[in-house]
Protein backbone atom coordinates (compact mmCIF):
# COMPACT_ATOMS: atom_id res chain seq x y z
CA UNK A 1 0.00 0.00 0.00
CA UNK A 2 1.83 3.32 -0.89
CA UNK A 3 1.51 6.41 -3.28
CA UNK A 4 4.65 7.79 -5.64
CA UNK A 5 5.57 11.05 -5.98
CA UNK A 6 6.30 10.89 -9.86
CA UNK A 7 7.16 14.88 -9.64
CA UNK A 8 7.68 16.67 -6.64
CA UNK A 9 6.25 20.23 -7.47
CA UNK A 10 8.14 23.40 -5.66
CA UNK A 11 7.68 22.15 -2.13
CA UNK A 12 6.13 19.04 -0.79
CA UNK A 13 6.47 18.06 2.75
CA UNK A 14 4.69 15.98 5.13
CA UNK A 15 2.95 18.36 8.14
CA UNK A 16 0.95 17.59 11.21
CA UNK A 17 -0.23 19.61 13.60
CA UNK A 18 3.14 20.50 14.65
CA UNK A 19 5.67 19.54 16.90
CA UNK A 20 4.86 20.63 20.84
CA UNK A 21 6.53 21.08 23.74
CA UNK A 22 10.15 21.22 22.76
CA UNK A 23 10.46 25.41 22.16
CA UNK A 24 12.73 25.64 25.27
CA UNK A 25 14.85 23.66 23.46
CA UNK A 26 15.52 25.63 20.08
CA UNK A 27 12.99 23.38 18.36
CA UNK A 28 10.37 24.94 16.75
CA UNK A 29 6.83 23.66 16.47
CA UNK A 30 6.58 24.24 12.50
CA UNK A 31 3.37 21.96 11.21
CA UNK A 32 1.09 22.58 8.69
CA UNK A 33 0.72 26.29 7.51
CA UNK A 34 -3.42 25.78 7.15
CA UNK A 35 -3.94 24.25 10.51
CA UNK A 36 -7.90 24.37 9.51
CA UNK A 37 -7.08 22.79 6.18
CA UNK A 38 -4.90 20.22 7.40
CA UNK A 39 -8.11 19.74 10.48
CA UNK A 40 -10.57 19.99 7.18
CA UNK A 41 -9.10 17.08 5.28
CA UNK A 42 -8.75 14.62 8.15
CA UNK A 43 -12.27 15.61 9.26
CA UNK A 44 -14.03 14.49 6.09
CA UNK A 45 -11.66 11.29 6.02
CA UNK A 46 -12.73 10.76 9.87
CA UNK A 47 -9.15 10.41 10.81
CA UNK A 48 -8.15 11.96 13.53
CA UNK A 49 -7.95 15.87 12.51
CA UNK A 50 -3.91 16.09 13.32
CA UNK A 51 -2.91 13.41 11.42
CA UNK A 52 -0.12 13.67 8.92
CA UNK A 53 -0.78 15.00 5.40
CA UNK A 54 0.79 16.34 2.04
CA UNK A 55 1.47 19.92 2.07
CA UNK A 56 2.24 21.45 -1.26
CA UNK A 57 2.93 24.88 -3.16
CA UNK A 58 1.94 25.13 -6.93
CA UNK A 59 3.94 23.98 -9.27
CA UNK A 60 2.00 21.38 -7.08
CA UNK A 61 3.44 17.45 -6.84
CA UNK A 62 2.25 14.59 -9.40
CA UNK A 63 1.50 11.86 -7.07
CA UNK A 64 0.60 8.08 -8.19
CA UNK A 65 -1.44 6.24 -5.98
CA UNK A 66 -0.32 2.50 -6.31
CA UNK A 67 -3.81 1.02 -4.04
CA UNK A 68 -6.61 2.52 -3.64
CA UNK A 69 -7.28 4.97 -1.17
CA UNK A 70 -9.57 7.77 0.26
CA UNK A 71 -8.34 11.15 -0.10
CA UNK A 72 -9.20 14.92 0.73
CA UNK A 73 -7.82 17.56 -0.66
CA UNK A 74 -7.93 21.09 1.30
CA UNK A 75 -7.10 23.98 1.58
CA UNK A 76 -6.22 25.93 -1.78
CA UNK A 77 -7.70 24.84 -5.10
CA UNK A 78 -5.17 23.74 -7.72
CA UNK A 79 -7.58 22.26 -9.71
CA UNK A 80 -7.03 18.30 -8.94
CA UNK A 81 -7.83 15.65 -11.57
CA UNK A 82 -7.17 11.96 -11.78
CA UNK A 83 -7.37 10.50 -15.15
CA UNK A 84 -9.64 13.59 -16.72
CA UNK A 85 -12.05 13.55 -13.92
CA UNK A 86 -12.19 17.02 -11.96
CA UNK A 87 -11.73 16.80 -8.51
CA UNK A 88 -12.82 19.08 -5.83
CA UNK A 89 -11.38 20.26 -2.61
CA UNK A 90 -12.82 19.71 0.61
CA UNK A 91 -15.15 16.30 -0.58
CA UNK A 92 -14.12 12.62 0.06
CA UNK A 93 -12.54 10.76 -3.11
CA UNK A 94 -12.76 7.53 -3.71
CA UNK A 95 -9.07 6.83 -6.26
CA UNK A 96 -8.62 3.29 -7.51
CA UNK A 97 -5.53 1.82 -7.82
CA UNK A 98 -2.60 2.86 -9.96
CA UNK A 99 -3.87 6.45 -10.73
CA UNK A 100 -1.99 9.53 -10.94
CA UNK A 101 -3.18 12.93 -9.11
CA UNK A 102 -2.33 15.84 -10.88
CA UNK A 103 -2.93 19.63 -10.33
CA UNK A 104 -3.63 21.48 -13.48
CA UNK A 105 -3.97 25.37 -12.34
CA UNK A 106 -3.81 27.82 -9.45
CA UNK A 107 -7.30 28.81 -8.93
CA UNK A 108 -7.22 29.81 -5.65
CA UNK A 109 -5.54 29.52 -2.53
CA UNK A 110 -1.64 28.89 -1.85
CA UNK A 111 -1.49 25.90 -0.01
CA UNK A 112 -2.90 22.61 -0.51
CA UNK A 113 -3.18 19.95 1.50
CA UNK A 114 -3.74 16.16 0.31
CA UNK A 115 -4.84 13.63 3.47
CA UNK A 116 -5.55 10.18 2.78
CA UNK A 117 -7.85 7.78 4.88
CA UNK A 118 -6.31 5.73 7.54
CA UNK A 119 -2.85 8.01 7.17
CA UNK A 120 1.02 7.76 5.97
CA UNK A 121 3.37 5.23 7.55
CA UNK A 122 5.96 7.19 8.71
CA UNK A 123 8.97 7.69 11.93
CA UNK A 124 7.79 10.05 14.06
CA UNK A 125 10.43 12.72 15.26
CA UNK A 126 9.58 14.20 18.80
CA UNK A 127 6.42 13.38 18.98
CA UNK A 128 5.25 14.97 15.09
CA UNK A 129 5.55 13.75 11.93
CA UNK A 130 5.88 17.47 10.82
CA UNK A 131 8.97 17.75 8.22
CA UNK A 132 11.33 20.13 10.08
CA UNK A 133 13.91 21.20 6.91
CA UNK A 134 16.29 23.17 9.06
CA UNK A 135 17.32 20.46 11.42
CA UNK A 136 16.50 17.56 8.59
CA UNK A 137 14.43 15.75 10.33
CA UNK A 138 10.59 14.11 10.82
CA UNK A 139 8.27 13.63 7.71
CA UNK A 140 9.89 12.04 4.60
CA UNK A 141 13.24 11.44 5.60
CA UNK A 142 13.58 15.21 6.95
CA UNK A 143 13.59 16.77 3.55
CA UNK A 144 11.18 17.71 0.95
CA UNK A 145 9.58 15.36 -1.16
CA UNK A 146 11.43 14.49 -4.75
CA UNK A 147 10.32 12.17 -7.76
CA UNK A 148 10.44 8.20 -7.34
CA UNK A 149 10.00 8.92 -3.14
CA UNK A 150 7.48 5.89 -1.91
CA UNK A 151 5.39 6.78 0.95
CA UNK A 152 3.86 3.86 2.48
CA UNK A 153 -0.01 4.10 3.38
CA UNK A 154 -1.32 2.66 6.54
CA UNK A 155 -4.61 1.34 5.50
CA UNK A 156 -5.75 -0.22 1.79
CA UNK A 157 -9.39 1.16 0.55
CA UNK A 158 -11.29 -1.99 -1.02
CA UNK A 159 -11.00 -2.52 -4.49
CA UNK A 160 -14.15 -1.06 -6.43
CA UNK A 161 -16.15 -3.55 -8.16
CA UNK A 162 -18.32 -0.86 -9.76
CA UNK A 163 -16.01 1.08 -11.68
CA UNK A 164 -12.21 1.70 -12.36
CA UNK A 165 -12.55 5.84 -12.43
CA UNK A 166 -12.60 7.55 -8.82
CA UNK A 167 -15.60 8.74 -7.61
CA UNK A 168 -16.44 12.00 -5.49
CA UNK A 169 -18.59 11.45 -2.30
CA UNK A 170 -21.31 12.97 -1.81
CA UNK A 171 -20.00 14.80 1.62
CA UNK A 172 -18.67 17.78 1.79
CA UNK A 173 -17.04 20.91 4.09
CA UNK A 174 -17.70 24.73 3.85
CA UNK A 175 -14.99 26.48 5.38
CA UNK A 176 -15.88 29.61 3.15
CA UNK A 177 -16.70 31.43 6.03
CA UNK A 178 -13.04 30.92 7.47
CA UNK A 179 -11.15 32.23 4.82
CA UNK A 180 -13.21 35.25 3.28
CA UNK A 181 -12.40 38.66 5.93
CA UNK A 182 -11.56 41.94 4.22
CA UNK A 183 -8.73 42.29 7.03
CA UNK A 184 -6.27 40.74 9.07
CA UNK A 185 -7.57 40.94 12.39
CA UNK A 186 -4.74 41.30 15.29
CA UNK A 187 -4.12 41.76 19.10
CA UNK A 188 -1.94 44.77 19.76
CA UNK A 189 1.25 43.57 21.07
CA UNK A 190 3.33 44.44 23.76
CA UNK A 191 5.53 47.26 21.79
CA UNK A 192 2.22 48.62 19.74
CA UNK A 193 2.27 51.18 22.05
CA UNK A 194 5.77 52.28 21.18
CA UNK A 195 4.85 53.30 17.76
CA UNK A 196 4.28 57.12 16.54
CA UNK A 197 0.96 58.22 16.30
CA UNK A 198 1.19 57.85 12.93
CA UNK A 199 2.91 54.44 12.65
CA UNK A 200 -0.25 53.19 14.74
CA UNK A 201 -2.78 54.93 12.30
CA UNK A 202 -0.77 53.75 8.86
CA UNK A 203 -0.74 50.07 10.54
CA UNK A 204 -4.74 50.24 10.94
CA UNK A 205 -5.04 51.88 7.46
CA UNK A 206 -2.53 51.60 5.09
CA UNK A 207 -2.51 48.35 2.83
CA UNK A 208 0.71 45.96 3.53
CA UNK A 209 2.04 43.78 0.62
CA UNK A 210 3.69 40.00 1.06
CA UNK A 211 7.20 40.53 -1.05
CA UNK A 212 8.68 37.54 -2.53
CA UNK A 213 11.08 37.10 0.16
CA UNK A 214 8.56 35.21 1.90
CA UNK A 215 8.34 31.38 2.96
CA UNK A 216 7.46 29.17 5.81
CA UNK A 217 8.88 31.00 8.23
CA UNK A 218 7.47 34.32 7.71
CA UNK A 219 5.84 36.83 5.43
CA UNK A 220 8.02 40.09 4.62
CA UNK A 221 5.38 43.05 4.41
CA UNK A 222 5.64 45.93 1.91
CA UNK A 223 4.59 49.60 3.16
CA UNK A 224 4.82 52.49 4.53
CA UNK A 225 7.70 52.47 7.07
CA UNK A 226 6.56 52.45 10.51
CA UNK A 227 8.80 54.34 13.56
CA UNK A 228 8.68 53.98 16.85
CA UNK A 229 8.67 56.94 19.44
CA UNK A 230 12.20 56.18 20.56
CA UNK A 231 15.18 52.91 19.74
CA UNK A 232 13.82 49.98 21.90
CA UNK A 233 16.35 47.72 22.78
CA UNK A 234 15.08 44.54 23.52
CA UNK A 235 16.26 41.30 24.88
CA UNK A 236 15.12 37.88 23.16
CA UNK A 237 11.89 36.41 24.18
CA UNK A 238 9.61 34.07 22.74
CA UNK A 239 7.36 34.38 19.42
CA UNK A 240 4.25 32.58 18.36
CA UNK A 241 3.04 32.51 14.55
CA UNK A 242 1.10 35.04 13.83
CA UNK A 243 3.51 37.33 15.78
CA UNK A 244 4.34 40.61 13.56
CA UNK A 245 7.36 42.16 14.65
CA UNK A 246 8.91 45.36 12.90
CA UNK A 247 12.11 45.38 11.68
CA UNK A 248 15.30 48.07 12.31
CA UNK A 249 13.81 49.23 8.69
CA UNK A 250 10.45 50.23 9.60
CA UNK A 251 8.89 46.94 7.54
CA UNK A 252 7.03 44.58 9.29
CA UNK A 253 7.40 40.26 9.39
CA UNK A 254 4.59 38.24 10.30
CA UNK A 255 6.00 34.92 11.71
CA UNK A 256 4.72 31.81 10.29
CA UNK A 257 4.68 27.85 10.79
CA UNK A 258 8.66 27.59 10.46
CA UNK A 259 9.16 30.76 12.74
CA UNK A 260 12.27 30.71 15.17
CA UNK A 261 11.53 30.09 18.65
CA UNK A 262 12.55 33.03 20.20
CA UNK A 263 13.04 36.81 19.08
CA UNK A 264 13.88 40.48 19.63
CA UNK A 265 11.87 42.93 17.12
CA UNK A 266 9.41 45.46 18.93
CA UNK A 267 6.10 43.16 18.41
CA UNK A 268 3.50 44.79 16.92
CA UNK A 269 0.83 42.93 17.57
CA UNK A 270 -0.41 39.23 17.04
CA UNK A 271 -2.50 37.81 14.04
CA UNK A 272 -5.77 36.01 15.65
CA UNK A 273 -5.62 32.42 15.64
CA UNK A 274 -8.72 32.23 13.46
CA UNK A 275 -7.38 34.48 10.90
CA UNK A 276 -4.05 32.34 10.25
CA UNK A 277 -5.72 29.66 8.03
CA UNK A 278 -6.59 32.70 5.98
CA UNK A 279 -2.90 34.56 6.02
CA UNK A 280 -1.25 31.15 5.30
CA UNK A 281 -3.75 30.70 2.01
CA UNK A 282 -2.33 34.44 0.23
CA UNK A 283 0.27 34.58 -2.44
CA UNK A 284 3.13 36.99 -2.72
CA UNK A 285 1.86 40.47 -3.50
CA UNK A 286 -1.06 40.23 -2.51
CA UNK A 287 -2.37 43.29 0.31
CA UNK A 288 -3.09 42.93 3.82
CA UNK A 289 -5.10 44.86 6.03
CA UNK A 290 -4.96 44.84 9.54
CA UNK A 291 -7.69 45.85 12.13
CA UNK A 292 -7.30 45.45 16.25
CA UNK A 293 -9.80 43.26 18.15
CA UNK A 294 -9.50 42.10 21.60
CA UNK A 295 -8.93 38.99 23.35
CA UNK A 296 -12.39 37.81 24.00
CA UNK A 297 -13.45 38.22 20.10
CA UNK A 298 -10.59 36.00 19.12
CA UNK A 299 -10.56 33.32 21.41
CA UNK A 300 -14.54 33.26 20.57
CA UNK A 301 -13.90 32.91 16.80
CA UNK A 302 -11.10 30.07 17.40
CA UNK A 303 -13.81 28.54 19.22
CA UNK A 304 -16.39 28.51 16.78
CA UNK A 305 -13.99 27.53 14.36
CA UNK A 306 -13.57 24.14 16.75
CA UNK A 307 -17.37 24.01 17.00
CA UNK A 308 -17.47 24.05 12.92
CA UNK A 309 -14.98 20.95 12.62
CA UNK A 310 -16.50 19.19 15.71
CA UNK A 311 -20.08 19.45 13.83
CA UNK A 312 -18.12 18.58 10.16
CA UNK A 313 -17.11 15.67 12.03
CA UNK A 314 -20.46 14.27 13.23
CA UNK A 315 -22.27 15.05 9.61
CA UNK A 316 -19.65 12.99 8.02
CA UNK A 317 -19.80 10.36 10.56
CA UNK A 318 -23.99 10.26 9.98
CA UNK A 319 -22.54 10.32 5.84
CA UNK A 320 -20.15 7.76 6.28
CA UNK A 321 -22.83 5.20 7.92
CA UNK A 322 -25.56 5.91 4.95
CA UNK A 323 -22.47 5.14 2.44
CA UNK A 324 -21.73 2.09 3.91
CA UNK A 325 -25.74 0.94 3.88
CA UNK A 326 -25.95 1.18 0.51
CA UNK B 1 15.02 33.83 46.83
CA UNK B 2 13.45 37.19 46.67
CA UNK B 3 10.15 37.66 44.53
CA UNK B 4 10.74 40.26 41.39
CA UNK B 5 8.40 41.67 40.16
CA UNK B 6 6.61 40.98 36.49
CA UNK B 7 3.88 42.09 33.85
CA UNK B 8 1.84 39.35 32.42
CA UNK B 9 0.71 40.10 28.36
CA UNK B 10 -0.92 38.16 25.95
CA UNK B 11 1.66 36.94 22.57
CA UNK B 12 -1.60 36.19 20.36
CA UNK B 13 -4.76 34.29 21.43
CA UNK B 14 -3.02 31.28 22.45
CA UNK B 15 -0.06 32.37 24.17
CA UNK B 16 1.20 34.61 27.22
CA UNK B 17 4.43 36.21 28.27
CA UNK B 18 5.49 36.48 32.35
CA UNK B 19 8.48 39.25 31.88
CA UNK B 20 10.27 39.46 34.89
CA UNK B 21 12.42 42.89 33.27
CA UNK B 22 14.26 43.39 29.81
CA UNK B 23 17.67 42.83 31.27
CA UNK B 24 20.22 40.01 30.95
CA UNK B 25 20.88 39.29 34.89
CA UNK B 26 21.80 35.95 36.75
CA UNK B 27 19.51 36.57 39.22
CA UNK B 28 16.42 37.59 36.61
CA UNK B 29 17.19 34.41 35.07
CA UNK B 30 16.64 31.89 37.83
CA UNK B 31 13.35 33.36 38.59
CA UNK B 32 12.92 32.28 35.07
CA UNK B 33 14.45 28.98 35.36
CA UNK B 34 12.49 28.85 38.64
CA UNK B 35 9.13 28.87 36.84
CA UNK B 36 9.93 26.89 34.25
CA UNK B 37 10.85 24.06 36.39
CA UNK B 38 7.80 24.38 38.65
CA UNK B 39 5.58 24.91 35.64
CA UNK B 40 7.13 21.56 33.62
CA UNK B 41 7.16 19.64 36.93
CA UNK B 42 3.46 20.65 38.10
CA UNK B 43 2.23 19.98 34.35
CA UNK B 44 -0.71 22.73 34.49
CA UNK B 45 -3.43 21.65 32.11
CA UNK B 46 -3.67 23.19 29.05
CA UNK B 47 -0.33 24.07 28.42
CA UNK B 48 1.45 22.46 25.04
CA UNK B 49 4.77 24.50 25.37
CA UNK B 50 6.93 26.52 27.85
CA UNK B 51 9.53 28.60 26.33
CA UNK B 52 11.82 30.09 29.20
CA UNK B 53 14.04 33.17 28.09
CA UNK B 54 16.73 35.58 29.38
CA UNK B 55 14.06 37.57 31.45
CA UNK B 56 10.48 36.12 30.59
CA UNK B 57 9.21 32.42 30.54
CA UNK B 58 6.51 32.50 27.87
CA UNK B 59 3.47 29.66 27.65
CA UNK B 60 1.52 28.20 24.56
CA UNK B 61 -1.56 27.20 25.56
CA UNK B 62 -4.70 25.30 24.30
CA UNK B 63 -7.07 28.12 24.17
CA UNK B 64 -10.33 26.07 22.76
CA UNK B 65 -10.04 23.60 25.69
CA UNK B 66 -9.67 26.05 28.40
CA UNK B 67 -12.88 27.96 26.85
CA UNK B 68 -14.34 24.59 26.84
CA UNK B 69 -14.19 23.84 30.27
CA UNK B 70 -14.34 27.40 31.23
CA UNK B 71 -17.09 29.00 29.16
CA UNK B 72 -17.24 31.85 31.09
CA UNK B 73 -13.66 33.49 31.55
CA UNK B 74 -11.39 34.14 29.05
CA UNK B 75 -8.88 31.46 28.48
CA UNK B 76 -6.01 34.33 29.05
CA UNK B 77 -7.54 35.54 32.31
CA UNK B 78 -7.54 31.59 33.25
CA UNK B 79 -4.30 30.88 32.28
CA UNK B 80 -2.93 33.79 33.72
CA UNK B 81 -4.05 32.80 36.83
CA UNK B 82 -3.10 29.03 37.15
CA UNK B 83 0.92 30.64 36.39
CA UNK B 84 0.64 33.60 38.99
CA UNK B 85 -0.74 30.58 41.65
CA UNK B 86 2.47 28.39 40.49
CA UNK B 87 4.36 31.37 40.94
CA UNK B 88 3.55 31.85 44.62
CA UNK B 89 5.06 28.30 45.04
CA UNK B 90 7.56 28.51 42.59
CA UNK B 91 10.44 29.75 44.78
CA UNK B 92 10.87 26.31 46.82
CA UNK B 93 12.62 24.39 43.74
CA UNK B 94 16.69 24.08 43.65
CA UNK B 95 18.00 24.79 40.91
CA UNK B 96 19.69 21.31 39.39
CA UNK B 97 22.61 22.88 37.74
CA UNK B 98 24.68 20.75 35.27
CA UNK B 99 28.44 22.09 34.56
CA UNK B 100 29.39 20.89 30.79
CA UNK B 101 33.33 21.69 29.12
CA UNK B 102 33.51 21.84 25.74
CA UNK B 103 36.31 22.06 23.76
CA UNK B 104 37.00 24.93 21.44
CA UNK B 105 39.82 25.36 18.67
CA UNK B 106 40.48 28.45 18.40
CA UNK B 107 42.39 28.87 15.13
CA UNK B 108 42.35 31.28 12.93
CA UNK B 109 40.56 28.95 10.09
CA UNK B 110 37.91 28.22 12.51
CA UNK B 111 37.19 31.72 14.32
CA UNK B 112 37.86 33.42 11.20
CA UNK B 113 37.08 36.97 13.59
CA UNK B 114 39.82 36.65 16.00
CA UNK B 115 41.82 39.13 14.33
CA UNK B 116 38.86 41.63 14.74
CA UNK B 117 38.16 40.96 18.14
CA UNK B 118 41.82 41.21 19.07
CA UNK B 119 42.26 44.60 17.17
CA UNK B 120 38.93 45.59 19.19
CA UNK B 121 40.17 44.60 22.70
CA UNK B 122 43.46 45.90 21.80
CA UNK B 123 44.64 42.49 22.83
CA UNK B 124 46.95 39.72 21.40
CA UNK B 125 44.68 36.47 20.34
CA UNK B 126 45.86 34.37 22.82
CA UNK B 127 44.87 36.90 25.43
CA UNK B 128 41.41 36.73 23.78
CA UNK B 129 41.03 33.42 24.07
CA UNK B 130 42.50 33.51 27.79
CA UNK B 131 39.47 35.69 28.43
CA UNK B 132 37.26 33.37 26.75
CA UNK B 133 37.82 30.37 28.59
CA UNK B 134 38.37 31.57 31.85
CA UNK B 135 34.76 32.52 32.41
CA UNK B 136 31.89 30.20 33.33
CA UNK B 137 29.01 30.89 31.17
CA UNK B 138 25.51 30.27 32.30
CA UNK B 139 23.14 28.93 29.24
CA UNK B 140 20.30 31.69 29.97
CA UNK B 141 18.05 30.22 26.92
CA UNK B 142 17.78 28.45 23.84
CA UNK B 143 16.18 29.92 20.66
CA UNK B 144 17.05 31.21 17.22
CA UNK B 145 17.95 27.01 15.91
CA UNK B 146 17.42 23.87 17.58
CA UNK B 147 19.69 23.59 20.56
CA UNK B 148 21.68 26.99 19.95
CA UNK B 149 22.58 28.45 23.50
CA UNK B 150 22.85 32.30 24.30
CA UNK B 151 25.48 32.16 27.11
CA UNK B 152 26.60 34.84 29.14
CA UNK B 153 28.26 37.14 30.30
CA UNK B 154 31.44 37.57 28.21
CA UNK B 155 34.57 39.48 29.68
CA UNK B 156 33.61 43.13 28.93
CA UNK B 157 37.03 43.77 26.91
CA UNK B 158 35.92 41.23 24.16
CA UNK B 159 31.82 41.92 23.74
CA UNK B 160 32.15 43.33 20.33
CA UNK B 161 28.74 43.97 18.78
CA UNK B 162 26.77 41.54 16.22
CA UNK B 163 28.96 41.91 12.72
CA UNK B 164 26.83 44.70 10.38
CA UNK B 165 26.42 42.51 7.98
CA UNK B 166 25.75 39.03 8.71
CA UNK B 167 27.56 35.91 7.06
CA UNK B 168 25.15 33.50 4.40
CA UNK B 169 26.66 30.13 5.91
CA UNK B 170 28.24 29.82 9.61
CA UNK B 171 29.55 26.27 9.78
CA UNK B 172 28.03 23.92 12.53
CA UNK B 173 29.89 24.20 15.77
CA UNK B 174 30.99 27.99 15.47
CA UNK B 175 31.55 29.40 18.75
CA UNK B 176 30.76 33.35 18.20
CA UNK B 177 30.00 36.70 20.43
CA UNK B 178 27.25 38.93 20.37
CA UNK B 179 28.01 41.72 22.60
CA UNK B 180 27.76 40.37 26.07
CA UNK B 181 26.76 36.97 25.08
CA UNK B 182 28.35 33.81 23.31
CA UNK B 183 26.98 31.40 21.73
CA UNK B 184 27.45 28.37 19.52
CA UNK B 185 25.81 27.00 16.04
CA UNK B 186 24.42 23.85 16.35
CA UNK B 187 23.64 23.67 12.43
CA UNK B 188 24.68 25.75 9.70
CA UNK B 189 23.11 28.56 9.14
CA UNK B 190 23.01 32.02 8.69
CA UNK B 191 24.68 33.73 11.02
CA UNK B 192 25.90 37.53 12.40
CA UNK B 193 27.86 36.84 15.48
CA UNK B 194 31.81 37.30 15.67
CA UNK B 195 33.42 34.06 15.42
CA UNK B 196 36.34 32.44 17.67
CA UNK B 197 36.39 28.95 17.03
CA UNK B 198 34.94 26.23 16.81
CA UNK B 199 34.09 22.94 18.62
CA UNK B 200 34.61 19.38 17.83
CA UNK B 201 31.21 18.71 19.26
CA UNK B 202 27.88 18.19 17.90
CA UNK B 203 25.36 20.45 19.77
CA UNK B 204 22.84 19.23 17.62
CA UNK B 205 22.42 15.56 17.20
CA UNK B 206 18.63 14.71 15.73
CA UNK B 207 19.94 10.81 15.82
CA UNK B 208 19.82 10.71 19.59
CA UNK B 209 16.54 10.81 22.01
CA UNK B 210 17.74 14.50 23.27
CA UNK B 211 19.41 15.84 20.34
CA UNK B 212 20.43 19.00 22.14
CA UNK B 213 23.69 18.78 24.56
CA UNK B 214 23.10 21.95 26.08
CA UNK B 215 19.84 22.72 27.78
CA UNK B 216 18.59 26.24 29.78
CA UNK B 217 19.96 26.09 33.02
CA UNK B 218 23.63 24.60 32.31
CA UNK B 219 26.67 26.24 32.65
CA UNK B 220 29.16 26.02 30.49
CA UNK B 221 33.07 26.53 30.16
CA UNK B 222 35.36 26.34 26.69
CA UNK B 223 38.34 24.80 26.81
CA UNK B 224 40.72 25.34 24.42
CA UNK B 225 42.45 22.51 22.13
CA UNK B 226 44.64 22.54 19.07
CA UNK B 227 44.00 22.29 15.56
CA UNK B 228 44.98 18.16 15.92
CA UNK B 229 42.84 17.69 18.96
CA UNK B 230 39.53 19.40 16.80
CA UNK B 231 40.43 16.87 13.97
CA UNK B 232 40.75 13.93 15.72
CA UNK B 233 37.38 14.22 17.99
CA UNK B 234 35.70 14.83 14.86
CA UNK B 235 36.76 12.02 13.68
CA UNK B 236 35.68 10.41 16.65
CA UNK B 237 32.70 11.42 15.97
CA UNK B 238 31.75 10.70 12.51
Amino acid sequence: MSITILKPGLLTTIQDNGRWGFQHLGINPGGAMDILALQTANTLLLNNKEEAVIEFYFPAPIIQFNHAAFIALSGADFDASINGTKLPINQPIYVPENSTLQFNNKINGQVGYLAIQGGLELIEWMNSYSTHLKAAAGGFEGRALKAGDEIQLAVQAPKSSSSKDCSILPWKADTHAFYNHASCWFIPGNEFHLLTDEGKQLFTEAGFSITSQSDRMGYQLNGPSLQLIEPKVMISSAVARGTIQLLPNGQCIILMADHQTTGGYPRIGHIIGAHLAALAQKSIGQVLHFKPTDMATAENLLLMQAQHLHQLKNACNLQLDVYHRH
Amino acid sequence: MQKLNYSIYPIGDSALTIEFGNTIREETNDAVMQLFHQLKKNQVAYIIDIIPAYSSISVIYNTVAIKKSNPNILAFDWMQQQIVKEMELSHVNELNRRQITIPVCYDITLGPDLNEVADYATLSIEEVIALHTAKLYKVYMIGFLPGFPYMATVDEKIQLPRKSQPRTKVPAGSVGIAGAQTGIYPLASPGGWQLIGQTPLKIFDVTLEMPCLLQPGDEVRFESISLEAFHQINKQQQ
